[in-house]
């Protein structure tokens, strides 16, 4: 297996992630445990894949913003919350744990991004 | 006016956050010797409109409830060294809450204690006459429609600061920006003009990174294995030392748990922010899209380049009415074939309230299984087999406009006790009364702060 070979796991092992909520909107901040991952992360996690990902969600428009320089992305995704914090029926109306699910995406990516990843997790 | 670094220390980040969060950071600034303030955020969106109808129902009460809890410990030692408190606990009674604060000064013989109370952020009374518009994409809120109950619009680090003005050791808010709990002392302590974007921008970032508590030194954040945080339990709250080019470093007290690294401070930056180029506050438009941020030693945190374009020309409110109620009811099934048991429980209870007829939107999960992440339509949970799950709990959620609905539907789980499948155990049942919020925009003509002072003599 040379460095450059694809394999399959979940986004969590390659970033980390936190959700926050204003009205019936959520925003998922994704940012890589090493910042060399974030452009990988650009071209595999687009908004059309993050709103297929919340699809069962109801999710209407996502926009994905860049943020280079920390690196790190900001996905905002409307209506997945399907009423917010005070009209929804799920058991976190915030969409709290929203996070977990985006980090639970499967992702291919090179086995040295994985390696450098949990790397970067130690120091 | 000075250009010596200011410390700003947080000892809340929502309204039931721990207590005693304060104390280590208090004791902190203190002994820094340089001068520092210290700010409480205890109001969500939704808690006015709790404590709006507390007022109606207490005319002295109104305000946050924990905030004596949080202020005994610490409001001697403040008092004495010098280091006002800010905080937004005033709530739907910033007059009552300041009341209260001169109690505890006279229950621990506080002399001369100075309280400055902003008010003017309660719009209710005037609401018929104010031209709004809408916010972001939600339309403007049809009032005739909405049973509304509290009517406030966010004030920001510019009133803040005239209450400084007046040399508090107190001061107390209803609603403004949370980040204005931070930025107000800035631009008292720094002079900065009501022009002067970049400066405004970097006050603002030290509100929004201090103004969830833990949240920027390793709470809501660890995740072992992964995100490793020391002492979760002991976890410090946050300082910031703000220098006048509006460089920041945030770090916590020594001596306590958590963790402040780049990425509790990213985590911490993009959260609740939408386009990070236009983050909307009443002082500034705030452009994070230049921030670095960079460890400069243990638990020090220096974020830079923080960018400030023209405030926006109105500001906003957020209208709370009457949102109906949410019952709730959960039953745990246990052991071989639990999952077969739980989803019997639930396919029956959902046929039961059915047939009732009810004018009420239903919702079932069995946690243990699939419940927060999936959608109402239960899309997530049809596609995964849960046969191998034995510990397992259905939740039934109702929403109904009364209360009376809402509590019959969920007996019929309570009913899965007797008549549901087997061994089905510890039901819990509760009626919530809720509160829906609508966002709008309204000139900033329309709005006319107040400052008062409340010494010893007047409370």
């Amino acid at each position: 297996m040379t460095p450059d070979d694809l394999i399959e796991v979940e986004l969590h092992e390659l970033a980390h992630a936190r959700t926050g909520d204003k009205g019936d909107r959520a925003n998922i901040s994704l940012v890589p445990y090493d910042p060399a991952a974030w452009d990988f992360l650009r071209k595999e996690i687009t908004a059309e894949r993050v709103k297929a990902w919340f699809a069962h969600r109801n999710a209407g428009k996502v926009v994905r913003y860049d943020l280079p320089k920390l690196p790190a992305f900001n996905f905002v995704l409307d209506d997945v919350l399907q009423g917010g914090v005070n009209g929804s029926l799920n058991l976190d109306g915030h969409g709290k744990s929203l996070s977990f699910h985006l980090l639970a995406m499967p992702v291919r990516a090179p086995r040295a991004l994985v390696d450098a990843a949990r790397n970067a997790r130690r120091r | 006016m000075t250009q010596e670094p200011l410390l700003i220390g947080n000892g809340a980040g929502f309204s039931t956050d721990y207590t005693d969060a304060g104390i280590p950071v208090v004791d902190a600034l203190v002994r820094s010797g340089k001068p520092a303030v210290m700010f409480y955020e205890m109001l969500a969106e939704r808690t006015l409109a709790i404590a709006q109808r507390e007022r109606v129902a207490n005319p002295d009460g109104g305000y946050a409830p924990y905030m004596v809890e949080a202020l005994e410990p610490v409001l001697r030692t403040c008092v004495e060294n010098g280091v006002p408190i800010l905080g937004n606990f005033g709530s739907a009674n910033p007059m009552g809450a300041a009341r209260r604060i001169h109690q505890i000064a006279r229950e621990q013989g506080i002399r001369g204690l100075r309280v400055a109370v902003v008010e003017g952020d309660d719009v209710r009374d005037k609401l018929q006459r104010i031209q709004m518009s809408a916010w972001e994409e939600e339309d403007a809120p049809k009032l005739d429609a909405l049973k509304v109950i509290s009517a406030n619009v966010y004030l920001g680090g510019r009133e803040v600061a005239k209450a400084m003005a007046l040399e508090p050791h107190v001061v107390v808010t209803g609603r403004v920006t949370d980040s204005a709990l931070a930025l107000g002392p800035l631009i008292h302590h720094f002079g900065w003009r009501v022009d002067d974007w970049d400066h405004l921008a970097a006050g603002t970032v030290v509100g929004h990174l201090l103004e969830c508590g833990a949240q920027v030194t390793g709470g809501y954040f660890a995740d072992p294995g992964w995100k490793d945080v020391p002492d979760l339990d002991r976890v410090g709250y946050p300082i910031a030392e703000c220098h006048a080019d509006g460089s920041i470093v945030v770090t916590k007290p020594d001596g306590t748990g958590g963790l402040v690294s780049r990425r509790t401070v990213i985590e911490q930056l993009l959260y609740e922010i939408h386009d990070p180029a236009a983050y909307l506050v009443p002082d500034v438009t705030l452009d994070l899209t230049e921030v670095e941020v960079e460890e400069v030693g243990p638990n020090r945190v220096r974020v830079t380049g923080a960018r400030g374009h023209e405030r926006p020309a109105t500001l906003k409110a957020t209208i709370c009415f009457d949102g109906g109620w949410l019952g709730e009811g959960e039953i745990s099934y246990a052991g071989p074939n639990a999952f077969g048991r739980a989803r019997l429980a639930k396919e029956t209870v959902e046929k039961r309230i059915a047939a009732l007829g009810l004018d009420c939107r239903v919702r079932t999960d069995l946690m243990g299984f699939v419940s927060v992440h999936d959608g109402d339509s239960g899309a997530l949970a049809a596609a995964r087999d849960g046969s191998a799950c034995q510990d397992l709990r259905l939740r039934l959620a109702v929403d109904a406009a009364d209360e009376r609905t809402v509590e019959r539907a969920t007996r019929e789980l309570e009913g899965l006790y007797c008549a549901g499948p087997a061994g089905g155990g510890g039901v819990r049942r509760r009626q919530t009364w809720r509160v829906r919020t609508a966002s709008c925009l309204i000139p900033r003509e329309s709005v006319d702060p107040k400052f008062r002072l409340v010494t010893a003599d007047d409370a």
